[in-house]
C-alpha cells in the first residue's frame, strides 16, 4: 500500500519521446488505468515505474521514496506481463512460490500464501501442472496469483487481458476488479481498450504519444473531455465532430457546421460566447442524437435533416449512420424508431450534452 | 519319422511365407503415398550407405579378434577364424611372457580426466560469456561475436606451432594442464555460439518478471536461464567432448611422455618403427568407441531436440 509520484518524467529511445513529461500523483488504494493508442508509452511508463527502463529525466516516487536507482526487486512491486512470462520450468506452485523463496520467506508461510492466493483465484487443483499445460485464462490467473502472493505495496498490469477471449476477458474484468476491492492496494493497469479502462479504473489517465491528456474519474473523462483526443477516444462508439464556426445570431449563439445549425441553449451559451466568429469543431456522443419521434422529456432538443445510411440493430439499441451533407455521423437510438435505411428524416440533438473545441488548440472551450 | 519332417517343413515355409507377407505388407504401408519403385530405390541407398559407413568399423572389429596381426587378407568374414580375445587382454593387462605391461588404463584415464574437465570447463566459460553477449549492449560485442566465429575457421594445423609455443613458455609441455588449455581455447568459442543462439530464443520478459519478484542478474542467470537451457547445455557439452576425446594432433605437440598420453597417442605405440600389433591397435580401438557410444546414445534424445531447438521455438 503506497501512493505512486511520477514527476516530470521523461523517457527518451534515441529520438523518439516515448514518455513526454508525465506527471501523475496516484493516491494509496487506487486504481489508476493508463490508457491510449498502440505505441503511446503506456508500457513504457508502467517499465519505468517497475525499475525495467532506466528514466530519462524526472522523479518516479513509491510512497515517499525516490525509486529512480532503486532495483526492480526492491522497489516493493508486483507485475502482470501481456505475455504472463511464467516460468515454463516451473510448476503453478514455483512459479507462484519463486519470488518468496528468493526473498527468504519461511516455506510454511511460502505454503500458506500460495494456497491462499490459488483459492482466491480458483487454481487450486493446477499448482502441480506446469504452464504449458494450462489454457490462456488459467495461465493468466496463475500470472495474477504470482503477483498476489507477493503481497506488494503497488500491481502494476501490462495488458493482462489482451491475450483472452471476449468473454473470458470481461469475466476476468470483474475479477480483478473485485481483487482490487478485496486487497485494498494501488493498482496500475495498462490498457488500451477504453472499455476495460472505464469499468474498472477508479481514475484514468489518457495517453497520447508520451503526453497525458486528461487524468480523471471515468464519469469526469466521459462528461468533460479535456480536448478532442479524449472526447474521441472515450466512448464507443466514439463522439462525433463536425468542423463549423460559432456565430452570433440575434443574440442567440449558433453552431454553424456549413449543412446544418444549432442554437445553442442560452443556459450554457455564456462559456462559449467568448469564440463568437470563430472556427470550432463542434461534437456530440451518438447516444445524445435521438429519432425526432422518440425524444426523451426535459431536454433542449435542436432538429436536424438527415438521410439514413446504414441501421445496424443491436437488440437493445439502434446505431443509426447518417449523412448531412458531407458529414456522416452515428447515432444510438431508441429500439422502437422506425427509421430504415435511405430514409430522409429528423434527428434531435440533445444540447445540453454537446461539445465544443477550439479548431486550432482542439481543446474544450470552457 | 519322414512325414513329420515333411509336415514340419511345411508349417516352417508356411511361417516364412507368412512372414515374407507381412514385411510386404509392412513395406507398402511405410511406403504409402510413394511409389514403390521410389521406395525400394530410397531404401536400397540407405542400404548401401549403412554398409559403407558401418563395414570398416566391423573390419577393425575383425581384425581385434584375429590371432596374428595380419592385417590384409582376402577372408571377408567378420568373426574370423580361430577368433581370439588374446589382443583385447594384453592391451589390458600387458603381456608379462614378452615383459610388457599395459598403460590402457592410463591412457583412458588421461583423455577422459582432459577432455571431461575441458568440456565443463568451456560449458562453464561460454554459458556465462554467451549471456553476456545475448543479453547486453556493449562497446565490441558485435565484433566480439565475428572474432569468435573466425577462429573457427583457422584450420588446427595453423595453430599448433603457435599453441606449442604458448603452451612451452607456459611451461605447461607433457602436463594435462597445457592440453586442456589448448582444448579449451579451441572449443569455447563455438560453444559460446550455440549458447549465445538459444538464449536469443528465451523472452527477456522471463527475466524481467524474475527481476521484479526478487532476482538479481546472477540469480535470473542460475535459476531461469539455466534450467531453460539444459538441452543446450547438454549438446555443447557433448560437442566438446567428442571434439577433444579423439583429437590427435594437438595432444602429439603438447604431450611427449608416455605417461602423460591421452589414448590416440597411446594406441599409436603399438605401432613401432618395425612392426605394428594391428591386433592391439584395433582392440584398443574398440574398447575406446564404446565409451563414447555409450554417451551418444544416452544423449542422443537431446541431441536431436537441442539440434532442432531454434526452429521449434520459431
Ligand atoms: N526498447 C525500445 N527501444 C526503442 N524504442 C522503443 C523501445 N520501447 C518502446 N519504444 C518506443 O516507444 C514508444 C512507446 O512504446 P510503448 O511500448 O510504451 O507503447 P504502448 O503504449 O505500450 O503500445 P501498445 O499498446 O502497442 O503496447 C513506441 O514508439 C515504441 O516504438
Ligand atoms: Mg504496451
Amino acid at each position: 500500500m503506497a501512493s505512486v509520484t511520477y514527476k516530470n518524467v521523461y523517457k527518451r529511445f534515441g529520438d523518439v519521446i516515448a514518455v513526454n513529461n508525465l506527471d501523475i500523483e496516484v493516491d494509496d488504494k487506487e486504481f489508476l488505468v493508463l490508457v491510449g493508442p498502440s505505441g503511446c508509452g503506456k508500457t513504457t511508463a508502467l517499465r519505468c515505474l517497475a525499475g525495467l527502463e532506466e528514466i530519462s529525466d524526472g522523479e518516479i516516487l513509491i510512497g515517499d521514496r525516490v525509486v529512480n536507482d532503486v532495483a526492480p526487486k526492491d522497489r516493493d512491486i508486483a507485475m502482470v506481463f501481456q505475455s504472463y512470462a511464467l516460468y515454463p520450468h516451473l510448476s503453478v506452485y514455483d512459479n507462484m512460490a519463486f519470488g518468496l523463496k528468493l526473498r527468504k520467506v519461511p516455506k510454511e508461510d511460502i505454503k500458506r500464501r500460495v494456497n491462499e492466493a490459488a483459492d482466491i483465484l480458483g487454481i487450486r487443483d493446477l499448482l502441480d501442472r506446469k504452464p504449458r499445460q494450462l489454457s490462456g485464462g488459467q495461465r493468466q490467473r496463475v500470472a495474477v496469483g504470482r503477483a498476489i502472493v507477493r503481497e506488494p505495496k503497488v500491481f502494476l498490469f501490462d495488458e493482462p487481458l489482451s491475450n483472452l477471449d471476449a468473454k473470458l476477458r470481461v469475466a476476468m474484468r470483474a475479477e480483478i476488479s473485485k481483487l482490487h476491492q478485496r486487497l485494498q492496494t494501488t493498482f496500475i493497469y495498462v490498457t488500451h481498450d477504453q472499455i476495460e479502462a472505464m469499468t474498472m479504473a477508479t481514475r484514468i489517465a489518457v495517453i497520447n504519444k508520451g503526453i497525458l491528456q486528461q487524468l480523471d474519474t471515468p464519469q469526469n473523462l466521459y462528461d468533460r473531455p479535456n480536448n478532442i483526443f479524449v472526447a474521441g477516444f472515450i466512448g464507443s462508439p466514439a463522439m462525433n465532430f463536425f468542423p463549423g464556426k460559432l456565430r452570433k445570431d440575434g443574440g442567440k449563439l449558433v453552431v454553424d457546421t456549413g449543412d446544418f445549425s444549432v442554437t445553442i441553449p442560452d443556459k450554457h451559451a455564456k462559456v462559449y460566447e467568448s469564440h463568437a466568429g470563430k472556427d470550432i469543431i463542434f461534437g456530440i456522443r451518438p447516444e445524445n442524437i435521438h429519432d425526432a419521434d422518440f425524444i426523451p422529456p426535459n431536454i433542449e432538443a435542436e432538429k436536424v435533416a438527415v438521410k439514413v445510411d446504414v441501421t445496424e440493430l443491436m437488440g437493445n439499441e439502434i446505431f443509426l449512420y447518417l449523412i448531412s451533407g458531407k458529414n456522416t455521423f452515428v447515432s444510438r437510438v431508441d429500439p422502437r424508431s422506425k427509421l430504415r435505411v435511405g430514409q430522409q428524416a429528423q434527428v434531435a440533438f440533445d444540447m445540453d450534452s454537446v461539445h465544443i473545441f477550439d479548431a486550432e488548440t482542439e481543446e474544450a472551450i470552457r | 519319422m519322414s512325414t513329420t519332417t515333411d509336415a514340419a517343413n511345411k508349417v516352417s515355409s508356411a511361417k516364412q511365407a507368412n512372414v515374407v507377407a507381412h514385411f510386404i505388407r509392412w513395406f507398402f504401408y511405410r511406403a504409402r503415398g510413394d511409389s514403390p519403385f521410389k521406395t525400394i530405390l530410397i531404401h536400397a541407398t540407405l542400404i548401401v550407405a549403412c554398409i559403407i559407413a558401418v563395414y570398416p568399423v566391423l573390419r577393425v572389429v575383425t581384425i581385434s579378434l584375429r590371432p596374428n596381426d595380419t592385417l590384409l587378407t582376402t577372408d571377408l568374414r567378420i568373426i574370423p577364424e580361430n577368433a581370439t580375445l588374446d589382443n583385447y587382454k594384453e592391451v589390458l593387462f600387458g603381456n608379462p611372457e614378452r615383459n610388457r605391461k599395459s598403460d590402457f588404463f592410463l591412457w583412458l584415464w588421461n583423455s577422459l580426466s582432459i577432455v571431461s574437465i575441458t568440456s565443463v570447463l568451456s560449458v562453464i566459460l561460454a554459458a556465462i560469456s554467451a549471456y553476456a553477449f545475448s543479453r547486453f549492449k556493449f562497446p565490441g560485442r558485435s565484433a566480439g561475436l565475428i572474432f569468435l566465429l573466425t577462429t573457427q575457421m583457422i584450420p588446427a594445423g595453423m595453430l599448433l606451432l603457435p599453441l606449442f609455443i604458448m603452451i612451452a613458455k607456459l611451461k605447461m609441455i607433457n602436463t594435462p594442464l597445457g592440453l586442456l588449455i589448448a582444448y579449451a581455447v579451441t572449443a569455447v568459442p563455438l560453444t559460446i555460439w550455440t549458447l549465445k543462439g538459444y538464449y536469443d530464443t528465451i523472452p527477456v520478459d522471463l527475466e524481467e518478471a524474475a527481476m521484479i519478484d526478487g532476482a538479481n542478474r546472477f540469480t535470473v542467470f542460475t535459476n531461469i536461464i539455466l534450467p531453460l537451457s539444459t538441452p543446450a547445455l547438454a549438446i555443447a557439452f557433448l560437442f566438446s567432448f567428442m571434439g577433444g576425446w579423439s583429437e590427435y594432433l594437438v595432444a602429439r605437440v603438447i604431450l611427449q611422455k608416455n605417461e602423460a598420453f591421452t589414448w590416440p597417442l597411446g594406441i599409436f605405440t603399438y605401432a613401432q618403427q618395425f612392426t605394428v600389433s594391428w591386433g592391439q591397435f584395433s582392440a584398443a580401438s574398440v574398447m575406446i568407441a564404446i565409451p563414447v557410444m555409450i554417451l551418444f546414445l544416452y544423449s542422443s534424445k537431446w541431441l536431436i531436440s537441442g539440434l532442432t531447438l531454434g526452429s521449434v521455438k520459431g
